[in-house]
């Protein structure tokens, strides 16, 4: 195992979109330890994606038991992830290891139902929401060489999009 | 390099970004935190800029823009402050029928319980005869987001608005 070294903006290697995971072998599965490592040494130690590293392949690692304790899946190795539903919005302020010490406002959705492969190749569903859902889909943006910074809104938007209208 | 506050005021109209930070370029200044924004038929500009030279010559930089868009302008020396690191962890949404006092009665509030406003946004809308008011205060609370919940809760009655009181957790992936 080892921490690998984070991209950081504006490395254009991380607005390369990533390559689907055809071979599921123990090289893989190397990297997955070392991803995992990697993410959980990082400032927010709670998700990681391989383009990150440097490593253009579709692999997200997500474990936010950090921030939620055991109220949630735990680790997901998410290899080939696609969102197959999702609903709600929700704005939150959101940080990247990859882009030191700026955060911004994100709208993102608050449920989703994300279909993956582990790291043996077998079919995985995960349901999340709220702050699972949100690292989730943080992560997943990284395989599209997508940033938080591509999808900052302004703080105007907050108050009109917040997700308590029902009174 | 030194640093200024830089205040600009002027009728709206387009071009006033443009020819302010266009001469602020030439004068070889940069741009730090800025807020710009139209207030009532107002644009006005707030940003800190760092310098290279005085600020006479910023000001002489400033002067055709000044002229051409019929624009006030204040500039005051700054001395470079360290950056307070705390980022909002409350968001405070108030709305209501408008009338005087609701934000004195609200940061009023705020204030006796430590609360620092980082940013505060208003607008006044609605009909002459059914003025709203809205407001949203991003800030940091010291005791969390609960004591603010707690803080605006006669405030509901007395003011007779809506206040939302929203954690704002910043999450780095």
């Amino acid at each position: 195992m080892a921490v690998l070294s984070i991209l950081t903006y504006p490395d254009p290697r991380l607005q390369r979109k990533a390559a689907p995971v055809s071979v599921f072998d123990d090289d893989l599965h190397h990297f997955v330890d070392d991803l995992t490592e990697t993410m959980y040494a990082g400032p927010g130690g709670v998700g990681i994606a391989a383009p990150q590293v440097d490593r253009p392949q579709r692999i997200v690692i997500v474990d936010v038991r950090p921030k939620l304790g055991e109220d949630c899946h735990g680790l997901m190795v998410l290899i080939n992830p696609e969102l197959a539903a999702w609903e709600g919005m929700a704005v939150g302020r959101e940080g990247c290891m990859s882009v030191p010490d700026f955060t911004g406002n994100v709208i993102r959705a608050e449920r989703i139902r994300v279909q993956a492969q582990d790291a043996s190749g077998r079919a995985r569903s995960y349901e999340c929401e709220g702050f699972e859902a949100r690292a989730v889909q943080h992560e997943m943006d990284h395989l599209d060489g997508l940033l938080f910074l591509d999808r900052l809104v302004s703080r105007k938007i907050d108050l009109f999009r917040r997700k308590n209208y029902k009174k | 390099m030194s640093q200024a506050l830089l205040t600009v005021i002027g009728e709206d109209r387009p071009g006033i970004v443009a020819a302010v930070t266009q001469a602020l370029f030439t004068a070889d200044c940069s741009i730090g935190d800025a807020s710009m924004m139209r207030l009532g038929g107002y644009f006005t500009i707030m940003q800190v800029i760092d310098y290279p030279r005085d600020l006479g010559s910023v000001e002489m930089a400033l002067d055709p823009a000044i002229k051409r868009l019929n624009l006030r302008v204040h500039l005051d020396p700054i001395s470079s402050v360290a950056l307070t690191a705390d980022l909002p962890n409350t968001r405070v949404t108030v709305y209501g029928a408008d009338h005087p006092g609701i934000v004195a009665g609200v940061t009023g509030v705020l204030a006796a319980i430590g609360f620092n406003v980082i940013d505060l946004e208003s607008e006044s809308s609605g009909s002459a005869e059914r003025p709203l008011y809205v407001m949203v205060i991003q800030g940091y609370a010291p005791e969390g987001v609960e004591s603010v919940r707690k803080a605006v809760v006669p405030l509901r009655e007395r003011e007779g608005v809506e206040i939302g009181v929203h954690p704002i957790e910043t999450a780095v992936f």
